[in-house]
């Protein structure tokens, strides 16, 4: 999705993440097992979870739109904007980006999309509650909620926050101010038991349930189905957020689903533990939503995606409860069911409990770049890492437009380190005749213990001389991955600019990776000219992800919309034709974004007719009154 | 005079008025803005040779023939090196200059339009280019390349045939302008067009230059486009479908002679007398050619075609995504069908760009009246006959301000060649038979000047071709149903799809281009569905049936000679030469008066229709083609054709007597003033 902010949030503090271990392990000790009075509770009784909103343990209370804004990427405090003198600012305090000045993004954002700080798109100031459709609710079922005593709203805030994703054509939609279909209400369970009783209601009364969990989806996965006209209820899961126990023998942790990202990294933290799995989004999306995603982490070379963390899985299906019997940690007993489950993007039910696999918390990180003259040679050396199997924590190869974009980003620097920068560049584009307009970034981070890290970082970097890279310094490594979870700000930066943009994956074979990149860019800009777009689109992409047998490639594109009648439609048209391509090209329909109402159509030409069928098949049998009706993925 | 407008611009004028070394000697700035710097010819060599696809391909060989991989790979070396070009800017230079001079000993006028070359230099910056001229002469061979080297665009790496490499010295200088050279017959040689295959390909993923290749094969003998050979074709698309390139031009380019070069060759070789071998002497011998007018040459670049734009819908490039792109594979069918059209579509506007000489639509009428015509009557039907395919959407050069009488003296004389005078009776120029010769000698030499007359007819026959299918379905026609019409129209398509080149699927389409320009000039009417030619179109329907009716007579006979007793089953070789001496008979009795069934050209394109419609099946024994007929089925064809005869025959005799009205109506004999009249 458009960029999801790597949860270097204050309070998990990353940049200083290396001193911390030995504090870590005592804390360990102390906390054996939270899993004694944590675990207990049953299906019977009333939850333990549901209690007064614990902000000091949640980075995202229950009612969202208090810390998060409405129409928006992110924290409220949080948002990029040009100051009286041009110079661009985050505001607030919770990024390592916040309060420095980027004087470098003014020129490079007006130059690259032809726009003008002058001509300005705000978006309306506030929510209108009366362009809220009114709720339809089922008054049996809320009878019957409010006998469970599980906590639910029909406030149209609530029900618009949960509306929808972060899909470009949701966010335009809200900052223009439209409202459409919105669910009825929104419910709050705090426990498994909680979902159990909501699912049993939900069939008895046949309304729609649409699971909840860190609303970052960006494939319209959220967006309640027009032709739905029964209640729709949003199941907001971000009160099952504990961490029910930690398994310190096999390594593994027992979590609560509607935990979001950086609540988990940061309890586990307290005991000298992480699960690595860290997607763009973690700040804000959860436990769940990666499981019912097939989500996919930054570091997933040394930690896994989220199918090689999950050891156990519990899901509320209409049918009943769905989990194994036992933790094997692999089994050969039929279909694996837990892949049923994963990516089935809440049409089968609500993932509540999750057990995952967590390793000590590393000792040691380090990040670094390499500078390549072309991106082609950027590919061969991620090509060549990946055959060695000596990829570390996260690689990722930007090309030289995003290149330039990483380079407008750079905070206002001292006169010496502005020189320093002039004389790096010099020696990279004079002396070893890289040509500005063609070279490229890979940005590095290693993690493990010391010894593992300076050895392997030895490897890549002689990998990477061997295709024409010089390192280029652990700074620009660093600022590169901030590129990353900052991006969705800038996105609303854009916005107010007449410039909207979004991002796209794939996966693709090492050999078609060249050729879809450039076919895939080519195809956007033609598509835009033709369409009209006055000014080229910025049209760039990384390699975010490198497996034994291909890549994941990032797509972002954007353009300035000013003076065109329909941005929208020709937006997604230009996307569609966008996928088309990829397709076309040998890329998969989603390497970890997902399906969701989106990317639908193309969903039997992906998994063929009979594939498509025995889905089917399984969603008639566990759920033949289509109570997880928000219509993904079939 | 162009009605369609398309402006040329002739080069030779500055070349006459400025020096011709300095030209040679300009700087030169290749336009191109695609990203990657350019690779040398050695690195581009090396990529072929490394690469995955040739490497499958050497494992099969050595697997198939149980020579080492080493062995084969220094085969590989060999081939590509006999094959590779070594385009050097510097020899570009030398060739421009000599260009120069033999361009304006030959020709009055280069004419280019010059908006082509704009469209040109547009698409090469977005994407690889690949030329496809037709071919007419020797001299289409670097014309190409002067003119691009003139116009500062990427000069081009040209397919030839290697006859051209064994001259001496020439063969030398031809791949250091660029030119690579291909075997002539490949066949089923896997590492040959392996090798081939992988170089072509190379050069467009890599944008090396411009890829230029005739679609037709060949030289066409016959004046006429020839059918296409997908071999090329294949390659230059197939970056495309795999996603290796985003996208491919392909820019049709129509080179158009008012007089060909070796058109005292042509004759020779399509009534089976083979071509001189190509020899630096032979070129040198040749240089008496260099004291002849060979009036205006024009070049005309068509619109860049989008391989993209034309695969939409029609290849899904998803069917090499489970494979792996380098693996060897056969075209699947859907990627053949497009490659054919494709073809098709290029040689169709080719023909839709040449531009006609007032000489062609002179021979043309010339054609229907072998025994000699009157002067007046031939430039009355030559101006009448100028306006019909101006009508039908022609260019055609006839010169403003000038008397039609002028154009037409002028036209006969840089013929000379092929026409004389008499008086004011027209006639062939033909070489009188030595005392004594056989009268096939005499047969002979009429063939020689008919075919000659013919070739330049032909130049203007793809005007005419799908109007001439409707004009004979109509005669063929029990009624006007407009239904039956295109039946026939149909059958006499797929009859003479080699002959006249119809893109494959179009048929619904050509028809009804066909039917409209007929209307458009008033010579059918269409009412409710029915199609009648109107008593004023008589004269031009028969005027285009007559202008194919040799090939229908020619394909009658070979259908007749096919169907004889004696024929069982026979090799092209066995047809071509039992064909020869049944005709020659057939023409010493004065029974065939069609001279076009002694081309070999039409020879062959009859065989490959009757293989198209099953009426022939071809079979493989002992590396021989073998063709075995169903007479019935020809007989069948034969008399669908032959129907015909009786009714064009009395039709024409209807025809002195039709009167002149605002329809375009042939003049004939009568030669009366011609009064407009309007039908009330």
């Amino acid at each position: 999705m458009m960029g999801r902010g790597t949860a270097v949030g204050s309070r998990s503090g990353m940049a200083s993440d290396r001193s911390g271990y030995g504090r870590q392990r005592a804390a360990r000790q102390r906390l054996e097992v939270i899993s004694g009075h944590l675990g207990r509770q049953e299906a019977s009784g009333a939850c333990e979870g549901r209690q007064a909103d614990d902000v000091h343990r949640n980075a995202v209370p229950r009612r969202r739109q208090d810390v998060l804004k409405w129409n928006g990427w992110g924290f409220r405090d949080s948002k990029f904007l040009f100051n009286k003198k041009g110079l661009a600012e985050l505001t607030g305090k919770r990024y390592q980006l916040s309060g420095t000045l980027m004087p470098g993004l003014k020129d490079w954002f007006e130059g690259t999309f032809g726009a003008n700080l002058q001509h300005r798109s705000p978006a309306v100031p506030a929510l209108n509650p009366s362009v809220v459709p009114p709720p339809n609710l089922h008054a049996a079922f809320v009878e019957a909620l409010k006998e469970a005593t599980i906590p639910c709203t029909h406030e149209p805030e609530d029900r618009v926050f949960h509306s929808h994703g972060h899909c470009l054509h949701e966010i335009f939609a809200l900052r223009e101010g439209k409202i459409g279909r919105v669910p009825d209400l929104v419910v709050w369970p705090g426990c498994h038991a909680d979902v159990v009783r909501i699912v049993e209601l939900a069939c008895q009364h046949n309304v729609c349930l649409i699971p909840y969990g860190g609303g970052t989806s960006v494939s319209s996965a959220l967006q309640c189905p027009l032709e739905e006209s029964r209640c729709i209820i949003s199941v907001d899961t971000s009160q099952m957020n504990r961490i029910l126990w930690i398994d310190e023998k096999n390594l593994t942790a027992h979590v609560e689903a509607g935990i979001i990202g950086q609540d988990l990294e940061r309890l586990l933290r307290e005991h000298g533990y992480c699960t690595g799995h860290e997607p763009d989004s973690m700040e804000f999306s959860s436990l769940g939503g990666w499981v019912a995603t097939r989500a996919s982490g930054m570091k997933k070379n040394v930690y896994g995606n989220i199918e090689d963390l999950v050891v156990h899985i519990k899901m509320v299906t209409p049918c009943g409860v769905m989990e194994k019997s036992c933790q094997g940690p692999r089994i050969s007993a039929g279909p694996d069911i837990h892949h049923f489950i994963l990516g089935s993007e809440g049409t089968l039910g609500v993932v509540t409990e999750v057990t995952l696999k967590i390793r000590p918390f590393p000792e040691y990180r380090k990040y670094g770049s390499v500078v390549f003259p072309s991106f082609e040679q950027g590919v061969s050396c991620l090509r060549e890492v990946a055959k060695q199997r000596c990829a570390p924590a996260s690689i990722r190869l930007m090309d030289n437009a995003q290149f330039h974009f990483g380079h407008a980003l750079r905070p206002q620097t001292s006169m010496f380190m502005s020189f320093l920068d002039g004389l790096k560049k010099f020696y990279i584009t004079k002396f070893k005749g890289f040509d500005p307009q063609r070279l490229c970034v890979a940005t590095l981070l290693f993690e493990g213990d010391q010894n593992h890290v300076l050895n392997q970082e030895q490897q890549v970097y002689d990998i990477a001389a061997q295709f024409g890279g010089l390192a280029a310094g652990e700074d620009n490594g660093q600022r590169g991955y901030l590129l990353t979870f900052i991006i969705a700000y800038l996105r609303d930066l854009g916005m107010e600019y007449y410039v909207i943009g979004e991002s796209f994956e794939t996966s693709v074979p090492w050999d078609r990776v060249l050729d879809l990149c450039r076919n895939v860019k080519e195809r956007i800009e033609r598509e835009c000219k033709d369409r009209g777009v006055q000014f080229p689109p910025l049209s760039t992409c990384r390699v975010t992800q490198i497996y034994d047998a291909g890549a994941c490639v990032y797509f972002y594109f954007a353009f300035n919309y000013r003076g065109l009648s329909d941005p929208m439609r020709l937006y997604e048209q230009v996307e569609h034709s966008a996928r088309e391509e990829i397709l076309a090209s040998g890329g998969s329909l989603s390497h970890h974004h997902g399906v969701g109402k989106l990317r639908k159509q193309w969903m039997q030409e992906t998994i063929s007719k009979v594939g498509l069928g025995m889905l089917r098949s399984v969603k008639e049998h566990l759920d033949p009154q289509n109570i997880f009706g928000n219509r993904n993925l079939l | 005079m162009l009605s369609r407008r398309e402006d040329f611009r002739d080069i030779l004028e500055e070349r006459r008025t400025s020096s011709d070394l300095s030209h040679a000697l300009k700087s030169f700035t290749r336009v191109s803005s695609r990203a990657s710097p350019p690779c040398s010819v050695s690195t581009l060599n090396k990529t072929v040779l490394e690469s995955q696809h040739l490497h499958y391909i050497m494992q099969e060989v050595s697997k198939d023939t149980g020579e080492p991989l080493e062995a084969i790979r220094e085969e590989a070396a060999g081939i590509l090196e006999e094959m590779s070009q070594n385009l050097q800017l510097g020899y570009i230079r030398f060739l421009g200059f000599i260009l120069s001079k033999v361009f304006k000993r030959l020709f009055r006028k280069i004419n280019v339009n010059e908006e082509g070359l704009q469209r040109l230099q547009q698409a090469m910056q977005e994407s690889p280019v690949v030329l496809m001229p037709n071919h007419r002469s020797y001299v289409d061979f670097l014309v190409l390349s002067y003119l691009l080297f003139t116009y500062d665009l990427s000069i081009p790496v040209i397919a030839a045939g290697i006859p051209l490499m064994g001259m001496q010295l020439i063969g030398e200088i031809l791949r250091r302008s660029g030119a690579f050279f291909i075997r002539r017959s490949i066949g089923t040689d896997k590492l040959y067009w392996a090798v081939l295959s992988e170089y072509v390909k190379t050069i467009l993923r890599k944008d090396f230059a411009p890829v230029e290749f005739y679609v037709e094969g060949l030289r066409s003998r016959t004046l006429k486009s020839l059918p296409p050979k997908l071999g090329m074709m294949h390659m230059v698309l197939e970056p495309f479908f795999k996603g290796e390139v985003y996208d491919i031009s392909l820019v049709p380019i129509s080179i158009s002679y008012d007089r060909v070069v070796e058109e005292s060759l042509l004759a020779y070789e399509i009534l089976g007398v083979p071509k001189p071998k190509e020899t630096t002497m032979g070129l040198l011998k040749a240089r008496k050619v260099m004291d002849e007018d060979y009036g205006n040459m024009h070049v005309c670049f068509g619109h860049p075609l989008s391989v993209r734009d034309l695969a939409k819908g029609k290849v899904n490039r998803k069917q090499y995504n489970l494979i792996p792109r380098d693996l060897p594979m056969k075209p699947s069918e859907s990627i053949h069908a497009f490659a054919n059209t494709t073809a098709h579509l290029v040689l169709r506007l080719q023909q839709d760009n040449m531009v006609l000489s007032p000489w062609s639509l002179m021979a043309t009428i010339l054609m229907q009246n072998l025994g000699g015509i009157n002067l007046k009557l031939l430039t009355k039907q030559t101006v009448w006959l100028k306006w019909l395919v101006l009508d039908f959407g022609a260019l055609v050069d006839w010169p403003v301000q000038v008397a039609d009488s002028e154009v037409m003296s002028s036209g006969l004389s840089l013929h000379h060649s092929v026409v004389r005078c008499e008086g004011d009776q027209v006639l062939l120029a033909e070489q009188k038979p030595q005392r004594g010769a056989a009268p096939e000698e005499a047969v002979f030499r009429r063939a020689v000047a008919v075919l000659m007359c013919a070739s330049y007819r032909n130049q203007a026959l793809h005007v005419l071709a799908s109007p001439a299918m409707l004009s004979v379905a109509l005669s063929l026609a029990a009624a006007s149903s407009r239904a039956d019409i295109y039946n026939l129209y149909a059958f006499l398509r797929e009859m003479f799809y080699n002959e006249f080149i119809f893109i494959p699927d179009r048929t619904g389409q050509d028809f009804e281009e066909a039917c409209s320009l007929l209307q458009k000039c008033g010579t059918v009417q269409i009412i409710n569905q029915n199609i009648m030619v109107t008593d004023k179109g008589l004269s031009v329907t028969s005027f285009l049936t007559a202008a194919v009716e040799p090939f229908i007579d020619a394909y009658q006979v070979i259908f007749r000679y096919i169907c004889s007793r004696s024929v069982q089953e026979f090799t092209e070789k066995q047809f071509i030469s039992g064909i020869r001496t049944f005709t020659l008979n057939l023409i010493l009795t004065g029974e065939v008066k069609s001279y076009d069934v002694l081309s070999s050209e039409t020879q062959k394109n009859a065989l490959a229709s009757l293989v198209r419609l099953n009426a022939l099946t071809k079979k493989k024994r002992e590396e021989q083609t073998y063709f075995s007929p169903n007479k019935a089925a020809i007989g069948r064809t034969a008399d669908i054709l032959g129907k015909k005869n009786s009714k064009i025959m009395c039709r024409l005799g209807r025809n002195s007597s039709c009167c002149v009205t605002e329809a375009p109506v042939m003049p004939v004999e009568q030669d009366s003033p011609a009064p407009i009249t309007f039908i009330s």
